[in-house]
């Protein structure tokens, strides 16, 4: 199955909106809950950074019997130094975002331990792409 | 067995057995208000957690685990939904605008005004023997 979805920069009111969706299908594939726990908060903190950090994104699920895959895309000033980025505590968040609790810089650490495997490209000055896969070990849809 | 004695019942059954809390016991112990699913305000609640980071609301694990925070935006409520968290109290009476009570509500989010600051809720409910999750 495949599913697309679009978010937009600085929407803060529908911030989660792609994960709460991908959460209740997850729910009626019957997919183990601890491992959809997992998979949807990689996603909600991969969706948060492209409303926090970019302008514009999609979002592309593909799951499979085996494994779901998603992809976040977006336009925006991309990041310049990923193993920095990848730190605990290192955040480039604004005060308003930060106002809103988030910023810790604790996002992409928390996603690449959510998942089962993350690859971030980035190129500075036109986006980011971030790749999650996780195994779905024999619970399929 | 009855109206009152009932609820007194439950909540007995609840400390004895369960060591848990009702909803409605958390609340009656910081002067609070259930704002949304008073329907889902029998649930019980056996850890809590004191946080205004969304990263760090992120790592609970455990289910029913009550949280606690000074923040009162949609981002709590998301956040909470994505860690099976069903029962949040906002600190200080902070306004709740209706696109948080509505998103709240859709998730079966049970919320709780306060006007007790998170140091006082924590302190309360800590006393009552709601357990620390770390
Ligand atoms: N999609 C993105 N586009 C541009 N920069 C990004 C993107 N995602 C992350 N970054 C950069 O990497 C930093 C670390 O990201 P991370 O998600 O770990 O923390 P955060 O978003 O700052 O805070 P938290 O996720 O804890 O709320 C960000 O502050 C930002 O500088
Ligand atoms: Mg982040």
């Amino acid at each position: 199955m495949q599913y697309r979805y679009k978010i937009a920069g600085g929407d803060f009111s529908n911030a989660g909106a792609v994960a709460s969706s991908v959460k209740k299908t997850l729910r009626q594939l019957n997919i183990d809950h601890r491992l959809s726990k997992r998979i949807v908060i990689a996603l909600y903190e991969g969706e948060v950074n492209v409303v926090a950090h970019a302008y514009s994104g999609i979002i592309d699920i593909d799951i499979d019997h085996e494994r779901i895959k998603i992809r976040i895309t977006d336009k925006g000033p991309g990041i310049v130094d990923i193993a920095k980025a990848m730190e605990e505590g290192y955040s480039t968040a604004s005060t308003q975002v930060r106002e809103m609790g988030f910023g810790a810089g604790m996002g992409l650490s928390n996603m690449k331990k959510n998942s089962d495997s993350m690859q971030i490209t980035s190129e500075p000055g036109i986006g980011t792409v971030v790749e999650l896969t996780t195994y779905l070990n024999g619970n399929e849809g | 067995m009855h109206g009152q004695n009932n609820g007194l019942l439950t909540e007995y059954f609840c400390k004895i057995y369960h060591n848990t809390m009702l909803i409605t016991e958390v609340a009656s112990k910081i002067e609070g208000r259930v704002v949304c699913c008073e329907n889902k305000a029998a649930g019980e609640v056996e850890y809590a957690f004191s946080s205004d980071l969304m990263s760090d609301v992120l790592k609970v694990e455990r289910e029913n685990v009550l949280l606690i925070t000074g923040l009162a935006n949609l981002q709590v409520i998301r956040t909470s939904e994505m860690s099976d968290i069903n029962c949040i109290v906002i600190a200080r009476n902070k306004k709740l605008n209706s696109e948080i009570i509505k998103l709240a509500t859709e998730n079966g989010i049970v919320l709780i005004e306060s006007p007790y600051s998170v140091f006082r809720i924590s302190g309360e409910l800590y006393k009552a023997g709601i357990k620390p999750l770390f």
